[in-house]
């Protein structure tokens, strides 16, 4: 029994990609989750106006590379981020301007809400691709390693090798960070407190002299925020492709619900408990199980799943949380 | 929902002049050659056959959507797995797959679904949650042990040619009611667990059930040889071929003044049409009579007002679930139909955007609740949609023109392609905001 190899392949494969997978949900499902507080509606357009977010960063990444701005180690796109968010903020609040206002005045029913999101989302969609087209882009530069497994091997002796690659750790930190600002300002603000309050109760809320619109603008501009920054993150960790940011609603959704749909602690517990089940389940163990049971030959991959299915993973957790706790893990708004 | 469904007089020649502007579109596009329209009949029948089926996909939407309001986002799911339908039921055997692996892969089945069903008793029975984690993972541990090898079994055999199951070698007009059976039992099992929650939940639900389909279908090589594509499934009409070698069908186009190959494509094409529109409108006929039934005014009352209907005594839930698992299958019809027209089962080309969406454009453009209107909306956004693809570029050249040449007129003129998503999303928006009752109102 090797349980060090062990312990080196189960971060390696499972625990670093899933913590950073897991970030990049919880940064999109915090955005859907205060969406739905305040808007009240899910907003299928997310996914791809985080493409759109990324794809002017993207663009400004480049435009800064081709005039020999960098940050060194880190990502250049990291520079470029607050004009994606910038540009986002402006098309969302456009957006609601146009599209949301009319039907929050009317008070109409959200799944018409709803609707008017999968219009937003074929706009976005279309943007999107005129912006930067459908295929392929690459745009992560500085350094690509924290730890290389040449250099883990070198220094640990272990025959299994440890990959930490920059944009995982990156994610993670700038996560933590996005995290702790936006609970702070949550908790401690007074926008912050006036958001949660027309959350909790919208009439109380218009009767304490809360201006609703400027809730809604705030909301917009923090979501926008959240968007751009999930976006590129999971652009930097895996590569941008427009489609994979309409797929990545699903798993987004999965962990709003999870975690109870306007709750942000819910929706970064559930970007994790999302992520982290995916890769379980996709993940061949009969390396891990090599090293801890020497003797055995399972004649398998040990994998529960192919790696095709893993939104098949979003879609049971949300069948099981939908059937026993549809309130989610930390009592969300249930109407 | 009821905000957006004021009753206001409409005229009663509003539908007939509409389809009479369609009809000469049609009658356009078969007959002037310019920049607008291809002057070709094969083209105009090819874009009306796609329509009647869009159309049928829209009744389908409509029922669930104008009917009971529910939002059903995974279309392209169930158009998908009622594309299967041409496949199993239709194709002839293949040879030794049965043998290799059949009944032990009818097993799994069987054992994966007695699985669940198995955990269903043991929780309403016990309410222990080991007790079903257990049930789960034996039934789980079962399932892999037969599946597995019976799968790997299929697929070695002849798997240049075939290595899948293959069909049943049946008349492949049974299996548009199969596909309509298969659509019908997934919308069932997502209905259960998703109808009765709040209303966005079965959104995206149906968005995560529509993927998994299309994840299955492209990656289960067993079942229709997955991204390798099924060819050559069998027609209900004759082939190109066979009619341009037979005297009396030659005879026949020349009397018309046609060539033999622009005849024999019109000609499979009508028999396509016949078709469709046997099938349309015995689907219309049916959903009518059920609309203007005391189920149909039932139904409507749930819509508009669900407390009220409750109150009444009516159980929403399971009314939803009816009308969802209908309103499924004729989408599933549609999509073996479809699979059928096309003679090729090509799972990369399942897109939600092109398959949930645009249907959702043209319901609401039609009209919610009007069945007549979605008929109307979906021929009309297919034939907008196909044409836009060629007036897109048409318009930004011209657009473009007096620009000098260089890389933002040709990235302009490379990205014409995407517009069309822009517009459609515009179609969708514009009619939900200012005409939210569509082209045809519900009456």
């Amino acid at each position: 029994m090797d349980i060090l190899n062990a312990l080196v392949a189960f971060l390696n494969f499972v625990f670093i990609p899933a913590a950073a997978y897991g970030a990049q949900l919880a940064l999109g499902a915090l955005g859907v989750t205060l969406i739905y507080g305040i808007l009240r509606f899910s907003n299928f357009a997310h996914g791809d106006t985080m493409a759109f977010g990324t794809a002017i960063t993207i663009l400004t990444t480049w435009g800064m590379q081709s005039l020999g701005i960098s940050l060194g180690p880190l990502p250049t796109a990291l520079l470029a981020l607050p004009v994606g968010i910038a540009a986002t903020a402006l098309l969302v609040l456009g957006t609601d301007r146009a599209v949301y206002r009319f039907y929050r005045v009317q008070k109409a029913a959200p799944i018409i809400f709803v609707m008017a999101s999968v219009g937003v989302m074929f706009v976005m969609n279309g943007l999107t691709r005129l912006v930067i087209g459908v295929d392929e882009q690459r745009f992560d530069d500085g350094a690509r390693f924290i730890i290389a497994v040449r250099d883990f091997r070198e220094w640990s002796g272990l025959a299994e090798g440890l990959a930490l690659r920059s944009t995982q750790a990156l994610t993670v930190v700038v996560t933590a960070i996005v995290c702790a600002a936006l609970f702070w300002f949550l908790n401690r603000t007074k926008a912050g407190k006036a958001m949660r309050a027309y959350s909790d109760n919208e009439d109380l809320a218009l009767l304490s002299g809360i201006d609703p619109e400027r809730v809604v603008r705030l909301t917009w501009i923090i979501a926008a925020a959240l968007m751009t920054i999930a976006g590129v993150l999971y652009g930097l960790d895996k590569s941008f492709r427009p489609f994979n940011y309409f797929q990545i609603l699903l798993p987004i959704f999965a962990a709003a619900i999870v975690g109870g749909l306007g709750s942000p602690v819910g929706a970064i517990a559930g970007g994790f408990l999302v992520a982290f089940s995916e890769v379980a389940v996709t993940y061949p163990w009969v390396k891990v199980a090599g090293y801890l049971f020497p003797g055995w030959e399972p004649g398998g991959l040990l994998q529960l799943l192919g790696t095709e299915y893993k939104f098949a993973v979003s879609f049971v957790i949300l069948i099981v949380v939908l059937l026993f706790r549809p309130t989610g893990l930390f009592r969300g708004k249930s109407v | 929902m009821s905000s957006n469904r004021q009753a206001a007089a409409s005229s009663p020649w509003r539908a007939p002049i509409l389809f009479a502007v369609l009809a000469i579109l049609f009658v356009l596009e078969g007959t002037v050659r310019n920049g607008l329209f291809s002057g070709s009949w094969n083209t105009a029948l090819a874009i009306l056959n796609m329509g009647l089926i869009s159309a049928i996909t829209a009744l389908g939407v409509n029922m669930q959507w104008g009917y009971a309001g529910l939002f059903n986002t995974g279309v392209v799911g169930f158009l998908a797995i009622g594309g299967l339908a041409p496949v199993l039921v239709s194709l002839p055997p293949v040879e030794g797959a049965w043998a290799a692996g059949g009944p032990r892969l009818i097993g799994s089945l069987l054992v994966g679904l007695g699985t669940l069903a198995l955990a269903k008793i043991v929780y309403t029975r016990t309410r222990r949650a080991w007790a079903v984690a257990l049930v789960l993972i034996a039934g789980f541990v079962a399932y892999r042990w037969l599946f597995d090898p019976a799968v790997s079994a299929i697929e070695a055999n002849d798997s240049a040619r075939t290595g899948n199951i293959g069909g049943l070698g049946l008349p492949v007009l049974l299996s548009w009611l199969v596909g309509g059976a298969f659509a019908a039992a997934a919308a069932w099992a997502v209905g259960k667990v998703a109808l009765g929650l709040r209303s966005d939940y079965l959104a995206i639900a149906t968005l995560g059930i529509g993927e998994i389909i299309v994840a299955v279908l492209r990656n289960e090589d067993w079942l229709a040889r997955g991204v390798k594509n099924v060819a050559s499934i069998p027609r209900p009409v004759p082939y190109e071929i066979d009619l341009q070698q037979n005297p009396a069908f030659v005879d026949f186009a020349g009397r018309w003044g046609l060539g033999v190959a622009e005849a024999s494509g019109i000609w499979v094409k009508l028999c396509y049409l016949s078709l469709f529109l046997v099938v349309l409108l015995a689907i219309i006929l049916l959903a009518q009579l059920a609309l203007k039934s005391p189920w149909g005014r039932m139904m409507r009352a749930i819509r508009d007002n669900e407390v009220a209907a409750e109150a009444m005594g009516k159980d929403v839930t399971a009314r939803h679930l009816q009308i969802f698992v209908l309103g499924s299958a004729v989408i599933g019809i549609a999509g073996a139909m479809m699979i059928t027209l096309d003679g090729l089962m090509a799972p990369n080309g399942y897109n939600p955007l092109r398959y949930t969406f645009l249907i959702w454009v043209m319901v609401i453009v039609g009209g919610s609740g009007n069945n007549w209107g979605s008929v109307l909306g979906a021929i009309l956004i297919w034939f907008l949609w196909i044409k836009v693809e060629v007036w897109g570029p048409n318009l930004i050249g011209v657009l473009v023109g007096p620009l000098p040449d260089g890389d933002i007129k040709a990235h302009l003129l490379g990205s014409a392609p995407h517009m069309r998503f822009i517009a459609m999303g515009l179609v969708l928006l514009l009619v939900l905001r200012f005409a939210p009752r569509g082209l045809v109102p519900e009456k």
